[in-house]
């Protein structure tokens, strides 16, 4: 299904349409109130921009530079060129565990990779551990946002499914309620499992460190209980040196939920005694894009989900309507270059109005690589149906006598035809707008009555 | 070929223009920082309490397990560290002594040393971490430039109780981890 089929679905609910475009835009307010709080605000922009730049460009280096100190702090470095690769060193490690059940907190590059699937076939049990992905994982969707992966229901299905999974009180939808239930059941799950895997939100080159950033306290409860600690990083994660942490940890949570930080904040350095943390860096289509030059600065992502938050298009479709592990439009400038056929309405989503790339912490052109990517959509899909229509006002345009016969036909037609023809799915024009009324003259025939 | 050797060639293989790393300059904000650093812990739903305050407030509570590493307050435990983090299923009191802290945003710095036990102010149901007033830094770029080079295993920027607003975006204090967070200035 395409985007524009996806958010038909969407909103079909219209109330909770309007519900979810509001939500979201009370979190970007949340964003510019606290930005605004940062006299150096868009010098910060800037740093963190420059830093990444300054990644990409060196990225080898860094990597090498990471895995080197990493070992000699005891962590234990995998390599994985793909998903495949990726999922299979997972469940190897596992399995050297004898661990049949796991807790995970947010990874997006766990989804990206399909983990959980991958490893429930292979008889493991994976627990999302932070509350919106348990619910999404309760109702075997995938998250509707990187950041608020629930954002997509209403407490009243999440209280239904809470009462049908974890025996809540039927009808009882407080929030507070609902999330003391989670937090039992969670608690049960970390106290339980030997291994924990976990996201990573900043890998540093010159320390050998990771980062882990939540507000529940999730990938913590879970690592520091188990006994194996398995961190999946996308290899453009990777930050020079700690003091850049400095810059992208006040810009992370500022941009995401519009808080100063996020409150916990973890630096991986090695491991307990008697334990173990993996760490994989994994490409997956990651070097793809560093090639395409054009695209290349798409990679300085932080997954903030700002853009999301702002863009009019994502408020008022749904994360779901994008088909996309990351959603909104810096999943429309990331996804076309992992399966461009599959995601190739996605760049179109958007009207370009540029908030997406306004708000960027890290001040990704979003926009103009949307623009960019429909260049490439249209040379490798050629023929739309917009192209045949083209083509046919080519020739009316060419001919004079064809334009002046083809104009006045074409006001006759839209006075006498049937809604049902204009608006025909074959022209996709008239999908979802009204066509003016009709002039009863050319310009020309005015013209010459007024002013000859 | 292996992935390392994959993923590693597969970026060495292209021409990429050189960019410098920048500099990160000295930023600072004006105002008290002992005042933004208590509106800070506030705004992320802890408290700042004062030394009496704080004994008052555990007196009161009614709580009988409780865990300090804080010297200063060693004499408010009633059990020792465990051996095993699986132990802290029903601690209910934690209190540790905080290295510093950054007035921005509230944010504490911990390490193995005042931690004990890494899931220790995660599991417990209640935090308690003890600070320096003359231990506050102004933004994350003087707290990072403190720790430019230490060294722990772990390290945590701790700066709220265990929260989410995964339901309808209503707030909820308490997720996973420690339900609150009390600062203890002395």
């Amino acid at each position: 299904m395409t985007h524009p089929e996806n958010a038909t679905e969407f909103l079909k609910d219209s109330q909770k349409a309007k519900w979810h475009d509001e939500t979201l835009w009370f979190v970007r307010d949340k964003r510019d109130k606290v930005s605004k709080g940062i006299p150096e605000w868009e010098q910060l922009r800037d740093l963190a921009s420059g830093i990444k730049d300054n990644v990409l460009a060196n990225l080898a280096d860094y990597l090498e530079e990471f895995e080197r100190n990493a070992t000699k702090n005891g962590i234990i470095v995998h390599w994985a060129a793909d998903s495949e690769a990726h999922n299979r060193l997972v469940l190897e490690i596992l399995q050297q565990q004898n661990c049949t059940a796991v807790v995970k907190s947010k990874s997006i590059l766990t989804e990206e990779c399909h983990l959980n699937p991958y490893l429930e076939k292979h008889g493991v049990e994976v627990v999302d551990t932070d509350l919106g992905e348990r619910i999404v994982q309760f109702l075997n969707q995938p998250p509707s946002h990187i950041v608020l992966p629930a954002i997509h229901l209403k407490k009243g299905e999440i209280s239904e499914l809470f009462h049908e999974k974890l025996h809540t009180e039927k009808g009882n939808e407080d929030p507070a309620y609902l999330t003391q239930a989670a937090r039992v059941h969670l608690r049960e799950k970390f106290f339980a499992a030997k291994v924990a895997i976990t996201g990573v939100n900043f890998g540093i080159a010159e320390t050998g460190e990771f980062v882990v950033c939540t507000n529940e306290g999730n990938a913590d409860m879970g690592v520091h209980l188990a006994k194996v600690h398995i961190a999946c990083m996308g290899i453009e994660k990777i930050l020079p040196r700690r003091k850049d942490l400095g810059v992208f940890l006040r810009l992370l949570a500022r941009s995401a939920t519009g808080q100063p930080i996020t409150n916990y904040n973890s630096h991986f350095r090695s491991p307990s005694p008697e334990k173990e943390i993996h760490i994989i860096l994994v490409d997956n289509g990651r070097t793809a894009q560093l090639a395409r030059e054009k695209f290349r600065n798409s990679l300085k992502c932080i997954r903030c989900g700002a853009c999301m938050n702002t863009c009019p298009i994502y408020r008022r479709s749904g994360g779901f309507s994008y088909n996309s592990t990351v959603p909104g439009p810096i999943g429309s400038i990331l996804s076309p270059g992992l399966d461009l056929k599959k995601h190739s309405s996605l760049p179109f989503a958007s009207t370009l109005c540029g908030s997406c790339t306004d708000v960027c912490p890290v001040k990704i052109n979003i926009h103009e690589q949307l623009y960019e990517w429909r260049q490439e959509v249209t040379k490798t899909q050629g023929e739309f149906a917009k192209g045949l229509s083209m083509k046919l006002a080519n020739g009316i345009f060419k001919s004079p006598l064809a334009y002046k016969i083809s104009g006045s036909l074409m006001r006759n037609a839209l006075k006498s035809l049937p809604n049902s023809l204009i608006y025909h799915p074959l022209n996709i024009w008239g999908k979802n707008r009204n066509l003016p009324d009709p002039p009863k003259e050319s310009f020309q025939q005015w013209y010459r009555k007024n002013r000859s | 070929m292996s992935s390392r050797e994959k993923i590693l060639s597969a970026i060495r293989s292209l021409t990429l223009e050189p960019k410098a790393l920048p500099d990160i300059p000295h930023f600072s904000n004006p105002g008290n920082l002992e005042e933004r650093f208590t509106q800070s812990i506030s705004c992320n739903k802890g408290e700042v309490l004062s030394k009496s305050e704080f004994e008052e407030w555990l007196s009161t509570s009614g709580f009988s397990k409780v865990i300090s590493l804080s010297p200063q307050f060693s004499e408010l435990a009633t059990l020792s560290l465990p051996e095993d983090p699986h132990a802290l299923e029903t601690l209910e009191v934690a209190i540790l002594d905080g290295q510093f802290g950054v007035a921005e945003n509230g944010a504490i710095w911990l390490e193995d040393t005042q931690l004990g036990l890494r899931a220790l102010p995660f599991a417990t149901e209640h935090l308690v971490i003890v600070l320096d007033r003359n231990r506050l830094e102004d933004t994350m770029h003087q707290g990072y430039d403190k720790i430019a080079a230490a060294q722990s295993g772990f390290g945590l920027f701790l700066a709220g109780p265990s929260k989410t607003a995964d339901i309808e975006q209503s707030l909820v204090i308490g997720a996973q981890g420690a339900k609150s967070l009390r600062v203890v200035l002395v």
